[in-house]
């Protein structure tokens, strides 16, 4: 890949309405085995079952929900370090799992990620400078000294000094670190980016800056992000769609002001409800839930979250919902909504999460 | 809430010892904890939360951490000046800790029945077939259904959130007085915290114990504790009331701190950030610990380390902007002598120092 | 309502019981505090292993025999601070007149080549399979971890029994029997660590950068498992030496006259009654070598873990 191809797919015009990415019907089953040579199937881990979404350019959706939501994986089908059990993630219209050799190095020079740790997203050994350049060595970008000039770029827009370059991990705090990281998934100007809960292990005072950084960044570079994560506040001040995910399902989705004026799925309300606004004394607003998450080795029937819901109706533990659409673009899978509205059974007026 | 004091830290300091140098982990704590109050303990990672309470518990690393100075009073007596043996024989019972990972928190190879057991046996006077039922009542206490089975169960076939629900559980076994939780919803999801912040409460409520609560996160604050005490780089900066540390807080870095954290409503622009980094713990400056970062930093603040002010009732702060030419020591509730009263309450004067109304 | 002043630090009783004492005798570790007697330098060992280094880097400078030359009228002497030793023989001589002193010499030089050798071939391929067992894992792990499990269950020194016969003895023979007994525990040990590395996040980024598996293997697993390499290969040094010893003493290893310390010991293995010094005195050198290098390599492995590296 020379520094031409690279610099061209950069500044292609704007592919206007066609989404950046798209995810369709998307589904990941591991099987849990037993034995090396004749492995006999124990069960099955819906870990992901039946996603869909999309994202535009420039654009960030988050992606929400509690752990073994199925969130992770997800994006790891994404990033193509997992192939899905069933249905396709395209990129600019193009199915990115089988791709091979040069098709796949430029796919993964489009799709970059910054996880969670900072303390493992850096390899020890190597200096901070062979880290970030890594895309860029690894597609023939150019030689030794655009790319150092390439990296002392993405130090300085990431808020280090170039003279930190040729330090190692060790060196720099946590939030360093992350930002090392971030400079890392800018090298190959990827057109998204896939963020695992980027700023849950940094400090209070050290996520604030990261969450302008990564703002900032977007104005400037027109990237599209997938953010993961678990709180709901930070996926307020950086998403512009929000999806909410349960035991490998999405229960809702929609743009992020939309979601957070309206929220009407159960699971969604409880999930708000947790999120303890920095407010001493609203004990009186809270849903708390009965019982443990289900194993997802052993599914509730119908809708998987009918064991937990407030909401519970007889119905619910034998079919599934599907995502209905309750307002444009505010889709939620719950049957309260079934055919617009009630079944008989009035919900709690909808949670205003400002209120 | 005037309950009596059971905990009183005074003056703590623990450094650790390395081959390059001091660091001050802790350096002049002073808490105050009464009976049947939540304290909340916040601060950011290496503002020596976890080893104040490592130190109360004298459970510090052997490798070069010691506690240099202060006492610390359990109902009047320096359980710092206790043999080990005699430590032992009050952890667990009247001064008791959950920690933050409950992976680690529990044995993987003994069941969830013989750690419990074990906890029981402790007591005096312990009979086999007493404590095997104290083991299953004290699962059903922490609202773990289905007890009787959970109690041959092992770590591993437990959640997170459960688990941490059998580390409290072995926590209060010994009812004690004083329960320290070190950030023990830290890995657990949003709705599996509300679950155990709601179970903490409710068990503090039944024994009357007091909690110590540590954590980063203000929501938890907010949820838990009736009291709060700020902690940047080894000291106290603020302690007071949970009301009045959100609605007014006096020292810059509280505020700061809170204004940081993204909130669920308002405006959803850029966050306020801190710039800068705490300081070394090995090389702590002379004056006020914030003031390298601080936006209202005067010569003053950089000379000495500031006194502690009263703001409110109960509400103390290290900062010189809070200056009216009075002060006292430590994070107790009682109040200063010589505050002016002369119509403005001492509250007031002091918030119009720093520039705020009792308006957020 | 003042603080109360509090004595300083070291008036606060740090009860040293005898018990503790004891221990800080007893146990080289650790200090009287129980604090752990962090990163100090091995001095003894690190001069006992320069001292036979130079000796073997040195041999023919420093001997002051040739160590194959008979003087068969000077047979069997004792060293020279005992009865009937002489000066020109300072630890005596063998059974065919040779100076134990100059064969001590050369037989280090013997025995570091064959150490560096079977080090380099068996910790080589065990690194090479390790890596590849761990990284790849799946079927390619499979195989090679049942490879290394024979490889433990064979008699290593029968198998090197078995070569000497069938190959002829020579070094050659010797630095394959052993590298033989080598391969398998390095291996083991290093897809252990390729396991734990494998999990961590900078490997996934690497492959979402575009880096080949074999590429990540190279520059990201291998340099991060060479911490772990170096220690084995110091802990290991012992095993290679007494396993040479052992083959030499067992006729398999290099054919006499060359002296090797275990050849050394197996000619002075009859004569032990009356002339013990032709035996010890190279047992005694095998003895100091190993110890050395092992509390050497202790001290490294601790050096290098970075989790003690704060203290």
């Amino acid at each position: 890949m020379s520094v031409e191809s690279l610099e061209a797919d950069h500044k292609s015009p704007p592919t206007g309405d066609r989404p950046l990415l798209r995810v369709e019907r998307l589904r990941k089953h591991f099987e849990l085995t037993k034995g090396i040579l004749f492995s006999r199937t124990l069960g099955h881990i819906k870990a992901v079952d039946d996603v869909s979404f999309e994202i535009r350019a420039g654009e960030t959706l988050g992606l929400v929900g509690e752990s073994g939501c199925g969130k992770t994986t997800t994006s790891r089908m994404i990033l193509n370090l997992e192939t899905p059990t069933d249905g396709q993630v395209l990129l600019e219209d193009q199915p990115i799992h089988g791709l091979q050799g040069a098709a796949l190095r430029a796919f993964r020079a489009k799709v970059q990620a910054v996880f969670q740790d900072p303390w493992s997203s850096l390899d020890p050994r190597m200096t901070v400078c062979r880290t970030i350049a890594e895309s860029l060595i690894v597609n023939a970008w150019g030689d030794r000294a655009s790319i150092a000039e390439r990296v002392r770029e993405l130090l300085l827009q990431v808020g280090l000094r170039p003279e930190q370059a040729l330090q190692y991990p060790h060196e720099f705090s946590g939030g360093q670190r992350q930002r090392v990281a971030l400079a890392a998934a800018l090298a190959s100007r990827p057109k998204l980016i896939v963020l695992d809960e980027p700023v849950s292990s940094l400090d209070v005072s050290i996520r604030a800056q990261m969450m302008n950084l990564l703002k900032d960044i977007q104005a400037q570079d027109n990237v599209a992000y997938l953010l993961v994560a678990h709180d709901l506040a930070t996926v307020r001040h950086m998403a512009d769609q929000t999806v909410v995910m349960y035991l490998g399902k999405i229960v809702e989705q929609a743009p992020t002001a939309v979601l957070f004026d309206d929220v009407r799925h159960p699971y969604t309300k409880a999930l708000f409800s947790a999120v303890l606004l920095a407010r001493p004394n609203r004990e009186e607003e809270e849903i708390e839930l009965a019982g443990e998450v289900p194993s997802p080795l052993n599914l509730p029937t119908g809708c998987r979250f009918h064991t937990r819901c407030p909401y519970v109706m007889p119905h619910c533990s034998q079919q599934e919902p599907a995502l209905r659409e309750v307002a444009p673009g505010h889709t939620v899978a719950c049957h309260l909504f079934d055919g617009n509205g009630s079944a008989g059974f009035q919900p709690a007026p909808a949670r205003s999460a400002g209120s | 809430m005037n309950g009596e004091t059971i905990l009183d830290v005074r003056d703590l300091h623990t450094h650790f010892f390395l081959r390059r140098g001091v660091v001050k982990a802790v350096d002049g704590v002073n808490l105050t904890l009464r009976r049947g109050e939540v304290l909340g303990l916040v601060g950011e990672s290496g503002c020596g939360k976890s080893l104040t309470a490592l130190s109360l518990m004298r459970l510090l690393p052997k490798s070069g951490a010691r506690t240099v100075r202060g006492a610390v009073l359990l109902h009047g007596e320096d359980i710092l000046l206790r043999t080990p043996a005699a430590m032992r024989e009050i952890r667990g019972r009247r001064i008791s800790m959950i920690l933050q990972d409950p992976q680690t928190s529990l044995n993987p190879v003994f069941s969830i029945g013989d750690q419990l057991r074990e906890a029981f046996l402790r007591r005096p006077r312990a009979r086999l077939a007493e404590v095997m039922k104290a083991a299953v009542a004290a699962l059903r206490r922490v609202d773990i259904a289905a007890p009787e089975q959970r109690v041959g169960q092992y770590p591993h076939q437990m959640s997170g959130g459960m688990k941490q629900r059998v580390v409290g559980a072995i926590a209060i076994s010994g009812e004690p007085e004083v329960l320290i939780a070190d950030e023990p919803t830290t890995a657990l999801d949003a709705t599996i915290q509300l679950q155990y912040l709601k179970l903490l409460k409710r068990l503090q409520r039944q024994n009357g114990m007091a909690i110590l609560f540590i954590t980063h996160d203000f929501g938890v604050v907010a949820r838990m504790c009736d009291r709060v005490a700020v902690m940047y780089a080894g000291r106290i900066v603020e302690c007071g009331p949970v009301r009045q540390i959100f609605e007014a807080p006096a020292h810059p870095y509280t505020r700061a701190l809170i204004a940081s954290v993204p909130k669920m409503n308002g405006a959803a622009g850029r966050l306020t950030t801190i710039e800068g980094q705490p300081p070394s713990l090995m090389d702590l400056p002379a004056g006020c610990r914030f003031a390298a970062r601080c936006v209202h930093a005067e010569q003053r603040c950089r000379e000495a380390y500031p006194g502690t002010f009263q703001v409110g009732e109960e509400h103390t702060a290290d900062c010189w902007r809070l200056d009216p030419g009075v002060s006292i020591t430590g994070c107790h509730p009682e109040r200063s002598e010589g505050s002016s009263g002369n119509g403005v309450s001492v509250r007031e004067r002091s918030l119009a120092a720093l520039g705020m109304t009792s308006q957020r | 309502m003042t603080a109360v002043e509090r004595p300083q630090a070291d008036d606060l009783p740090v009860p040293v019981s005898t018990r503790r004492l004891w221990r800080a005798l007893l146990w080289p570790g650790r200090g009287a505090t129980g604090a752990p007697r962090t990163s100090r330098v091995p001095w003894v060992p690190i001069v006992i292993i320069s001292v036979i280094v130079i000796m073997a880097l040195f041999a023919p400078l420093l001997s002051p025999y040739s160590p194959i030359d008979q003087t068969l009228r000077d047979k069997l002497l004792p060293p020279a601070w005992m009865d009937g030793g002489s000066d020109k023989y300072f630890l005596g001589t063998d059974a065919f007149g040779r100076d134990i002193l100059s064969r001590l010499i050369h037989g280090a030089r013997v025995s570091l080549i064959v150490a560096l050798l079977a080090l380099t071939a068996g910790g080589g391929v065990g690194l090479v399979i390790g890596i590849v067992a761990g990284y790849v894992g799946g079927i390619v792990d499979s195989v090679l971890m049942r490879l290394v499990d024979a490889a433990f269950t064979f008699p290593a020194i029968l198998f090197a029994l078995l070569l000497a016969v069938t190959m002829g003895q020579g070094l050659g023979t010797l630095v394959i029997a052993i590298s033989l007994l080598l391969w398998a525990s390095f291996a083991r040990v290093i897809r252990g660590e390729v396991l734990a590395l494998r999990q961590r996040d900078f490997v996934a980024l690497a492959k979402v950068r575009g880096c080949s598996a074999l590429r990540i293997m190279l520059t990201h697993i291998l340099p991060n498992v060479l911490n772990t390499f170096m220690v084995l290969v110091t802990l290991n040094i012992g095993v290679v030496i007494i396993a040479e010893a052992s083959l030499s003493f067992l006729g398999a290893g290099i054919p006499p006259p060359t002296p090797t310390w275990g050849l050394m010991i197996s000619e002075g293995r009859g004569r032990i009654a009356d002339a013990w010094w032709v035996a010890l005195i190279p047992g005694i050198a095998i003895t100091l070598l190993v110890l050395s290098v092992n509390l050497f390599g202790d001290w490294l492995r601790d050096r290098l873990d970075p989790r003690l590296r704060q203290l």
